[in-house]
C-alpha cells in the first residue's frame, strides 16, 4: 500500500496549481465564493479551460479532450475546486459530448463537438418529465416519424438553465407499443425550434434555474437523432455513468468546511465567536470525519481503476454520502449565518455579503439527493448489484 | 498511489483468514470462552508456530518488522473470528511498551518469550478512577534501596488471570494526574502482595483487577526511563487503537454480511424478508457503515505507518467512527435477526459486545471527538 501520488502525477499537480493561480481570475472567484457566479463568467472560464485543452479531460484526445489516466483527472478536478473555480456546465461537456463521440455519426460529431468543446453553444438536459422522476423510463413525451423529421410532442421538467440554452437533449418515446425503456429514442433539439415554450419555475432558492419545457408539434430533423431509433436507453444509461464520476464532490465540501470556519470566526454567540463554541465545534468535526472518510472511499476507487480493474462496491456509496455530507455542510451554513440567513436578497445584500448566498445554496442544495437518480432509488441499486438482495 | 498488499502481506492474509475460516467457527470459539483461562492455550501455540505472535517486532528482536499494516490485517481478521486468545493484550499492548522502553536484555527475554509462546505478559494500565487519561495514575512505586515497593490497584487488565508478568505503570513522583513522574515496571504475577481477582468480560473475553500490597521488584524491573512513561503509554495508546478498530472493521464487516444473508432465509408474510425495502434500506446503510469506517481504518493506518503528522488525527476520527458507526451496525444486525439477534445462540450479540468493549478502550467516541477537535 501507498498513499504518495507519483511523481509524474506530483509534477502535474505543480502544473495544474500554476494555471490555476496565473489564469483563475479574482472576478471568477469572487462570484463562485459570493453565489453570483453566471452564464458570461462561466463561458470565460471555460473558453480559458479550452485554450488550455483542459475543458474536457474525460474526452478522448482525438475530440479534443485528453489522455489523462484516472489519478490526473482527479488530480484536475480537485485543484480547480480547491481553487475555487467554478464547476463547468455539465450537460454539454459531461453529458451530451460523451453521448455524441460515443454514440453519434461522423457529421453529428463534426457539427456540435467543436461548439460544446468552445462553449459556444449551450445545452441542457430533456430527461425527467412530471410523471417520470426516478422511474425515468416512464416518460411519455411523444416523438412520431414523418417523413425527415419527427414531431415531437410532451413536456420536460425540472430542465436546469433551459432559459439560457441553445439546444436540448431529450429522451422520447419512438414505439409507445415496446417495453418501457424499449421505445426511446435520443433526439438533439434546437431551442429555437417553433413550438418550444420554456417557463421558469419558482424555486424554493428564489433563483432561476429550474424550467419547464413544453414541446407542442415541434419538427425535429431525424438527422439529429443520434444511434439507431429506439436505442435511447442505452444512450441515456450510459450518460447517467458519466455523470456519476466525481459526484462525491469532495474538494468542495473541504472548501466549504474552510468557508464555515471563516463565517464562525465573525459570527458572534454568547459574546463570544461561534468558531469557540464546543458544540458549533462538534457538530462540524463530526461532518469532517464523514468527509475523511468519504475522500478515502474515492480514492480507493480511482486506484482500483488505476490499477486496471473496475471500482470497489464502496464506490456505490459516493453519491449519497457525498451529497449527504454536502447537505450537513450546507444546514451548518444556514444555522452559522443565524437570522440574516432569512433575509431574501432582493437587489444589495442585507446585513452581510455571505449569509443570503449560503442559505439559497442550502435551499438548492436539497436538489442534490433527488437528482442524478434519488438516493433512495441509489440504495435500490446498491441494495440489487452489490449485496443481492 | 495503491490499496493493494505485498506479496508477504498477501501470504500473511491468507493465512490469518484461512485460519479464521477453518478452524475458529462460532462453536470453537464458544469451546475456547468455556476454558480456565478464557482462551486455548493450544491455540495460542498454534498462532507462535504460525508466525504471528511475532509480527509487530523488529528483525533485530526476533520478529518480521511488521508495522501498521500488517496488525490491521491481523486484527481485521480476528474481528471476524471473534478471537478470544490474548493477542491485543500480549503482542500489542505489553509488546509495544517492550519494544518502544526495554532494554536489550529485557527485549531478548520477554519479547522473545512472546513470540515462542512460552510468556504471556499484559499492560496494567487502568485506574478505577482513571478513566481515559493514561496519565491518572495512583499506584505508586517508591524507591528502597535498588528496589521498587509498589502500593495501588489496577482496573480492568486485559487477560490479567492468565499473564505471568504485568507491566504497570507506576507514578514513581508528583501527583496523581501530573504527565510526569509516571514509570513503567515489570511485575510478575506471582510475586509477593499481588492479589489478581480475575472475572469474565461481557464480550466472552477475561480481564482482572489487580491490587499491589508492598510488591517489592528489583530496579532492574524498570522498563525505559523512570518518569517519562507517558509518551511511551500515548504512543502504545495509538497503536492499540488502530489494532483494536481493524477487529472492529472486521466485525463490522460481518455483521452486514450476515445480516443480509440471514435474510434471504428468514421467511415472514410467505417471503423472505430480504424483499421488503425497509430492511434492504437499512441494510445498504449497513454496508455503507462499514465502507466508511474502512476507509478511515485505511487512512489511519497508511498514515501511521508512514508517520505522517496527520495520523494522531487520522486515528482519533477512526475511534469516533468506529464508536457511533460500528454501534450502529451492531444494533441495526441485532434488531434485523429480530428475536434470534436476541440469542446468545448467533453471533451477532457478541459483535455487539465486544464492539462496546472496543469503544471504551483507550477513549470512547466523545473522548476522540474531542481530541481530533483539538489536534
Amino acid at each position: 500500500m501507498d498513499i504518495q501520488f507519483k511523481p509524474e502525477d506530483l509534477a502535474f499537480r505543480d502544473q495544474v496549481r500554476a494555471f490555476l493561480k496565473s489564469k483563475l481570475t479574482p472576478a471568477i472567484k469572487d462570484a463562485v465564493v459570493g453565489g453570483h457566479i453566471n452564464k458570461e463568467l462561466i463561458i470565460q472560464w471555460q473558453k480559458i479551460l479550452y485554450e488550455q485543452g483542459w475543458v474536457a479531460p474525460n474526452w478522448p484526445k482525438k475530440y479534443g479532450g485528453t489522455d489523462w489516466d484516472i489519478t490526473k483527472k482527479y488530480i484536475f478536478e480537485n485543484e480547480c475546486a480547491e481553487a475555487g473555480a467554478p464547476a463547468v456546465v455539465p450537460f454539454g461537456l459531461k453529458m451530451v459530448g460523451p453521448v455524441i463521440y460515443k454514440f453519434g455519426n461522423d457529421a453529428q460529431k463534426a457539427r456540435f463537438l467543436p461548439d460544446i468543446l468552445q462553449s459556444n453553444v449551450w445545452w441542457c438536459q430533456g430527461y425527467s418529465e412530471p410523471g417520470a422522476g426516478s422511474d425515468l423510463a416512464a416518460l411519455q413525451t411523444k416523438a412520431v416519424r414523418d417523413g425527415d423529421h419527427y414531431i415531437v410532442n410532451g413536456q420536460k421538467i425540472w430542465t436546469t438553465y433551459a432559459q439560457l440554452s441553445d439546444w436540448i437533449f431529450c429522451l422520447v418515446r419512438t414505439d409507445p407499443s415496446a417495453k418501457k425503456q424499449e421505445g426511446i429514442s435520443f433526439l438533439l433539439i434546437d431551442m429555437k425550434t417553433p413550438g418550444i415554450t420554456v417557463r421558469k419555475i419558482e424555486s424554493i432558492d428564489n433563483q432561476h434555474s429550474l424550467n419547464e419545457v413544453f414541446f407542442d408539434n415541434v419538427k425535429v430533423p431525424v438527422e439529429n437523432r443520434i444511434g439507431e431509433e429506439n436505442q435511447g436507453w442505452t444512450y441515456a444509461k450510459y450518460l447517467l455513468t458519466h455523470e456519476r464520476t466525481a459526484i462525491a464532490g469532495v474538494a468542495q465540501s473541504k472548501k466549504a468546511v474552510q468557508r464555515l470556519r471563516e463565517i464562525a470566526a465573525q459570527e458572534m454567540s454568547g459574546g463570544r465567536p461561534l468558531a469557540e463554541d464546543n458544540d458549533f465545534r462538534a457538530k462540524l468535526a463530526k461532518i469532517e470525519i464523514d468527509l475523511l472518510a468519504l475522500e478515502y472511499t474515492e480514492l480507493r476507487a480511482i486506484a482500483s481503476v488505476a490499477a486496471g480493474g473496475a471500482p470497489g462496491p464502496e464506490s456505490s456509496i459516493l453519491k449519497i454520502r457525498g451529497t449527504e455530507i454536502q447537505q450537513a455542510l450546507s444546514e451548518l451554513a444556514v444555522e452559522v449565518c443565524g437570522h440574516y440567513a432569512h433575509a431574501l436578497n432582493v437587489d444589495a445584500p442585507v446585513g452581510n455579503d455571505y449569509a443570503w448566498a449560503l442559505s439559497a445554496k442550502y435551499l438548492y442544495g436539497r436538489a442534490a439527493t433527488i437528482y442524478g437518480g434519488s438516493n433512495e432509488v441509489q440504495k435500490n441499486i446498491i441494495a440489487k448489484a452489490v449485496l443481492g438482495l | 498511489m495503491n490499496f493493494n498488499l505485498s506479496e508477504e502481506q498477501n501470504l500473511l492474509a491468507d493465512s490469518v483468514t484461512r485460519f479464521i475460516g477453518n478452524d475458529y467457527g462460532y462453536d470453537i470459539r464458544k469451546k475456547h470462552v468455556a476454558l480456565p483461562d478464557g482462551f486455548d492455550r493450544a491455540t495460542w501455540a498454534t498462532f507462535a508456530e504460525l508466525g504471528w505472535l511475532c509480527v509487530p517486532f523488529s528483525e533485530e528482536d526476533g520478529g518480521i518488522g511488521g508495522g501498521p499494516i500488517e496488525t490491521m490485517i491481523m486484527m481485521e481478521a480476528f474481528g471476524k473470528g471473534l478471537v478470544v486468545e490474548p493477542y491485543v493484550s500480549c503482542v500489542v499492548l505489553a509488546g509495544s511498551v517492550l519494544k518502544r522502553a526495554g532494554n536489550p536484555g529485557q527485549k531478548a527475554e520477554l519479547i522473545g518469550g512472546i513470540i515462542d509462546g512460552s510468556r504471556l505478559l499484559t499492560l496494567a494500565y487502568l485506574e478505577p478512577q482513571s478513566r481515559f487519561d493514561l496519565f491518572d495514575v495512583k499506584t505508586n512505586a517508591k524507591r528502597d534501596g535498588d528496589r521498587f515497593i509498589l502500593n495501588g490497584t489496577k482496573a480492568m487488565v486485559l487477560h490479567g488471570g492468565a499473564a505471568d508478568t504485568f507491566v504497570v505503570s507506576v507514578r514513581t513522583a508528583g501527583n496523581q494526574r501530573d504527565a510526569s513522574g509516571i514509570s513503567l515496571l515489570l511485575v510478575p504475577a506471582d510475586a509477593a502482595g499481588v492479589d489478581v481477582r480475575a472475572y469474565p468480560t461481557l464480550d466472552g473475553q477475561r480481564a482482572a483487577e489487580v491490587t499491589f500490597t508492598n510488591v517489592s521488584v528489583p530496579a532492574s524491573a524498570l522498563l525505559g526511563e523512570e518518569g517519562k512513561a507517558l509518551v511511551v503509554l500515548e504512543a502504545v495508546a495509538d497503536e492499540a487503537r488502530l489494532a483494536l478498530c481493524a477487529e472492529a472493521v472486521g466485525m463490522m464487516e460481518k455483521l452486514y454480511q450476515e445480516t443480509v444473508e440471514y435474510t434471504k432465509t428468514r421467511k415472514q408474510f410467505g417471503v423472505a424478508i430480504a424483499v421488503f425495502q425497509a430492511l434492504q434500506h437499512r441494510m445498504v446503510d449497513m454496508f455503507t457503515l462499514h465502507a466508511e469506517c474502512k476507509s478511515l481504518l485505511l487512512r489511519a493506518t497508511l498514515t501511521s505507518a508512514t508517520g505522517d503528522a496527520e495520523a494522531p488525527r487520522n486515528i482519533a476520527a477512526l475511534k469516533y467512527a468506529i464508536a457511533t458507526k460500528g454501534q450502529k451496525v451492531a444494533h441495526e444486525a441485532v434488531q434485523i435477526f429480530g428475536g434470534m439477534g436476541m440469542t446468545d445462540e448467533m453471533s451477532v450479540g457478541m459483535y455487539l459486545k465486544r464492539i462496546n468493549v472496543i469503544n471504551t478502550l483507550f477513549g470512547n467516541g466523545d473522548y476522540h471527538l474531542q481530541r481530533f477537535m483539538a489536534a
